[in-house]
């Protein structure tokens, strides 16, 4: 196990809360390093041998996470008693700056239950009998969440049987909507049970539920169904709402902003115009003289067939002169959308105005001479 | 250990099995079983009178039937839940051939006389092992009746495996569970075959492991190996719902009278010493 931490702090006067950096010079800590073994990598849990974190060690670590809360809280100036672990992530942000680009190698303070993985307590008491009835099997956790869930689609069916011998089935279907949600998957599933599963007994399990999902009566046994379901995130079809701001004259005007390669453009919008297009506090066809730039410009209103109707002012800098044009190209369409209707949107994003150009320079790599050129290949 | 003076005391036929000498009084009855523990007495042994009481363990021994099992059963009850059916003549399996009655129609009928002898020495072993608080474990790869047979176990506070058998569960059980495990003390199959009519590997695994294990065996089955077997149909809902009702009544009425003597002999003892 690598560098194992130790809270060893030294403050003097906790309510200081004037210069953290005094403090941070007072103070010599390390912190804990994640470990890498969980329960679920393990191939074979039960027999990975006796408890690497006994329960007293761990609330060992949990005291002192408590702690260690509260210094961190009096260090930034912050309510002990409100500080909440967002402020921590934000605290230890501040304080050990790390240019690491893996986020998960960085340094955290997290509390002990979402660090050390859950282990497995001794699965017998001391007449050596397992506590759970399906010990024998291997995989107590799996089988008897299938046992549950077969038990709950014999209910279901007991249930229905009742209602179809009373005559009344076909008033009372109650359907589980799954809309807008997903099952869980395989590792999600894992880490409920904290046991391992093959793919077989993962596709056991969703099959099952798939068919307690088709009966019609399955309404009883919504909410347990809901537990395997996960909710899908809402994609967002508008990024954002952009409402139409006006300024003293009471013309309407919007502002958008546009990257492309290095350019960076933000560009404003006014209404009432008649085409006239500013880049830098210099006309355009002075900025850009070449047709291809102003082309591109001018394409989000020629899409819409608002040529003559728009003013645009705009800054740009960054980047070459294409570039430069494609920036303020995706900026003015995102400033055009508080415009138009949501249709034109649909339409704007279709025809790719509204999505921003992922490409960068590729970077030369050692034993070539550009990204992709190779040297010159010399037989002999 | 334990199990071998049973078998003595309950069936006079393995008294062949002589060469077996006496159990140590002192051991207790769980070191037999146990993996990877060193011999080192147990904490429990020391005050826990239960386990040298004697007598709680041996009076059941002297009656032939303690429990009462044959009043569980009845001829008419195997008959109408269908036991006595076979498979077809094609299936039958040559060490069947005792048990069954006849065939009528090329369907197999089993010999109810001997089933119900058969039945009465299982559940009779089952409550002496149930008695002498031993881990019984229930299989049946029946995909028809896991579910009820899972149920049963739970119900009667012991263990089912109705999933499929991974290989060294009993053989190579330190590597699979862990160090300190004990293994079960009987082995109920509700279905001696698995998913594609092959013996279980679980009834040569138990032989293996000296495991005792009850079975009901179908025509189609091989008794050989499984220590009490029990010729029936292992096919039809209302068979095997009688055999779960009854496994699970004769356990819990061990369990029950185990409870009774602990507390008659725990009275008897007060008075002895008072």
């Amino acid at each position: 196990m690598a560098n194992r931490g130790q809270w060893e702090l030294q403050l003097a006067e906790p309510a200081d809360t004037a210069d953290v950096t005094k403090y941070k010079e007072q103070i010599d800590w390390t912190l804990r390093l994640i470990y890498t073994t969980t329960a679920v990598q393990k191939r074979n849990v039960a027999a990975s041998g006796p408890e690497k974190y006994t329960e007293a060690f761990i609330k060992n670590q949990i005291e002192e996470f408590n702690l260690g809360k509260r210094h961190l809280a009096n260090m930034m100036g912050e309510d002990p008693e409100t500080f909440t672990q967002e402020d921590i992530d934000k605290a230890i942000a501040y304080l050990f700056p790390s240019g690491l680009f893996e986020k998960r190698a960085r340094p955290i303070m997290k509390h002990p239950t979402e660090i050390f993985p859950k282990q497995r307590a001794i699965q017998w008491g001391e007449d050596h009998r397992p506590f759970h009835f399906l010990f024998y099997t291997g995989k107590q956790s799996l089988y008897s969440l299938m046992h549950e869930m077969y038990g709950k689609l014999l209910d279901i069916q007991k249930y229905q049987d009742h209602l179809r011998a009373q005559g009344l089935l076909a008033e009372n279907r109650k359907q589980i909507n799954l809309i807008g949600s997903r099952w869980l998957i395989k590792e999600e599933l894992e880490e409920m049970l904290v046991e391992k599963l093959s793919d077989h007994d993962y596709l056991m399990c969703i099959q099952l539920l798939e068919r307690l999902v088709t009966l019609p009566c399955c309404g009883i046994e919504e909410e347990y169904v809901l537990k395997f379901r996960k909710e899908l995130a809402i994609q967002l079809k508008k990024v954002m709402i952009e409402p139409l701001q006006y300024d003293e004259q009471g013309v309407a005007f919007s502002t958008g902003e546009g990257k492309r390669k290095t350019s960076r453009a933000t560009a404003v919008v006014y209404d009432n115009g008649s085409g006239k297009i500013t880049v830098n506090r210099v006309d355009y066809l002075c900025y850009f003289p070449v047709m291809q730039d102003r082309e591109q410009l001018m394409f989000p209103f020629q899409f819409l067939d608002r040529l003559g109707i728009h003013d645009m002012v705009c800054t740009v800098s960054g980047g070459g002169r294409s570039s430069q044009a494609g920036a303020i190209r995706l900026a003015s369409a995102r400033a055009l959308c508080s415009f138009i209707t949501e249709n034109e949107v649909e339409f704007m994003r279709q025809a790719g105005l509204l999505t921003a150009d992922p490409r960068i320079r590729e970077r030369k790599k050692p034993g070539q001479e550009g990204a992709r050129r190779k040297f010159t290949w010399k037989k002999r | 250990m334990a199990a071998a003076r049973l078998l003595q005391a309950v069936v006079p036929r393995f008294c062949c099995l002589g060469s077996l000498g006496k159990a140590a009084p002192s051991t207790s009855q769980l070191s037999s079983r146990l993996y990877g523990t060193l011999l080192a007495p147990e904490a429990n042994q020391q005050v826990d009178p239960t386990v040298i009481n004697d007598k709680l363990i041996t009076e059941p021994l002297r009656h032939p039937d303690f429990f009462n099992v044959k009043e569980l059963f009845s001829l008419k009850e195997l008959f109408d839940a269908r036991v006595h059916l076979g498979h077809k003549k094609g299936c039958r399996h040559r060490f069947m051939e005792p048990y069954i009655f006849g065939c009528r129609l090329d369907q197999d009928i089993i010999d109810l006389d001997q089933t119900m002898k058969h039945l009465q020495l299982a559940l009779n072993f089952t409550a002496h092992v149930a008695y002498r608080k031993g881990i019984i474990l229930f299989i049946c790869r029946n995909r028809q009746f896991g579910h009820l047979v899972e149920v049963t176990a739970r119900d009667c506070g012991e263990y089912a495996h109705t999933r499929y058998w991974q290989g060294g569960l009993l053989t190579n059980a330190h590597v699979q569970y862990g160090t300190g495990i004990r293994l079960p003390d009987l082995l109920i199959f509700i279905s001696t075959l698995n998913n594609v009519f092959e013996p279980h590997v679980a009834v040569r695994d138990a032989a293996k492991m000296n495991i005792p294990t009850v079975g009901v065996v179908d025509t189609n089955c091989n008794p050989s190996i499984i220590t009490y077997p029990i010729p029936g149909n292992d096919d039809s809902p209302l068979a095997v719902e009688l055999y779960c009702k009854l496994f699970k009544m004769t356990i819990t009425r061990a369990k029950n009278k185990r409870k009774q003597m602990e507390v008659l002999y725990g009275l008897q003892k007060k008075a002895d010493s008072s």
